[in-house]
C-alpha cells in the first residue's frame, strides 16, 4: 500500500485552493544503482481531483515530476465542508486515494 | 448449452465488462508520444497541435537559478480559457513534464514541481480554444537532477 498524501483544501471568496503532497519515488528510468544496472522507471502517471461525482482537475505526469510530488491548484464552486478526493494512479498499476473536507 | 456453460458465459462477459469499466472509470489515458517527445515540436505534434504562438496572457513563475534541479518550483496561471496547461524543459531527456486538464468552469492554475538536467528554457504551454500558446523563462541549474 502506497503512503498517504498529505491533502489540505481552503475555500476563500468562492475559490478552492488545493495543495497535495504525494509520497512517490517518481523513478525517471536514467538512474544507476551502486553496481551500474538502471532502476527501472516507477512514476505516477495520472491524477484526478473530485468533488462528489464531478472531476474537478486532473493531471498526467511524466518521469521529470519531482520526487514526492506537490501539486497546487484552484477549483470554483465547491463550498466550505464539500469533501474533495484525490486519486493517483503509478506505472506499476498502483493506486491511492485520499479525501480532505474543504475549510 | 446447459445451464452450467450459460453461468460461465455470463461470468466471462461480466468480467470483460468490468474490465473494460474499470479502464474507463480511471480514465487513464497517458499521452505516450508526447511524453516520448524530444523537443516542443514532438510534443505539439502528439498533441495534435500545428504550433504555438507567444502570449502575454500567461503568467509564469521560475527562479532565475535553480540550485537543486531536482526540485525546481513552477507557478503558471493564465487569462485565456485554458482547458489544459503542459510544461515542457527543453533540455530534458524528455521533454514534457506533465499536462494538468481544467474542466469547464476551472481555474487555469497549476503549480508543481520539476526535475531539470541541465540548465535549459522551460516553456508553459496552455490550450485556450484549440490553439496552443507559450511562454518561457531560462532557469540555470547548478545541480542537475535527473542522473545519479
Amino acid at each position: 500500500m502506497a503512503d498517504p498524501m498529505r491533502v489540505r483544501a481552503a475555500e476563500v471568496n468562492g475559490l478552492v485552493d488545493v495543495k497535495v503532497l504525494m509520497k512517490h519515488d517518481m523513478e525517471t528510468g536514467q538512474r544507476k544503482d551502486a553496481a551500474g544496472k538502471v532502476i527501472p522507471a516507477w512514476f505516477i502517471t495520472n491524477l484526478v481531483a473530485k468533488v462528489g461525482a464531478k472531476e474537478v482537475f486532473k493531471a498526467q505526469f511524466g518521469t521529470a515530476i519531482s520526487k514526492d510530488p506537490f501539486l497546487n491548484f484552484k477549483v470554483k464552486g465547491p463550498k466550505k465542508g464539500d469533501e474533495i478526493t484525490i486519486t493517483w494512479f503509478d506505472s506499476k498499476g498502483e493506486t491511492r486515494t485520499d479525501r480532505a473536507l474543504i475549510a | 448449452m446447459n445451464r452450467r456453460e450459460v453461468l460461465k458465459m455470463t461470468t466471462i462477459i461480466g468480467l470483460m465488462a468490468a474490465n473494460g469499466l474499470i479502464t474507463s472509470a480511471q480514465a487513464n489515458e497517458w499521452e505516450k508520444q508526447a511524453f516520448e517527445g524530444k523537443s516542443l515540436d514532438d510534443v505539439i505534434k502528439a498533441f495534435g497541435g500545428a504550433g504555438t504562438e507567444k502570449s502575454a496572457a500567461i503568467n509564469f513563475t521560475a527562479p532565475d537559478i535553480a540550485e537543486n534541479g531536482a526540485v525546481v518550483p513552477l507557478v503558471i496561471s493564465t487569462t485565456l480559457k485554458a482547458s489544459q496547461i503542459a510544461i515542457i524543459v527543453e533540455k530534458n531527456p524528455t521533454a514534457l513534464s506533465g499536462i494538468f486538464y481544467f474542466p469547464e468552469g476551472a481555474e487555469p492554475f497549476v503549480s508543481t514541481r520539476v526535475k531539470m538536467a541541465q540548465t535549459s528554457n522551460v516553456l508553459a504551454l496552455v490550450k485556450a480554444e484549440q490553439k496552443w500558446y507559450l511562454a518561457s523563462k531560462e532557469v540555470k541549474v547548478t545541480l542537475g537532477g535527473c542522473g545519479g
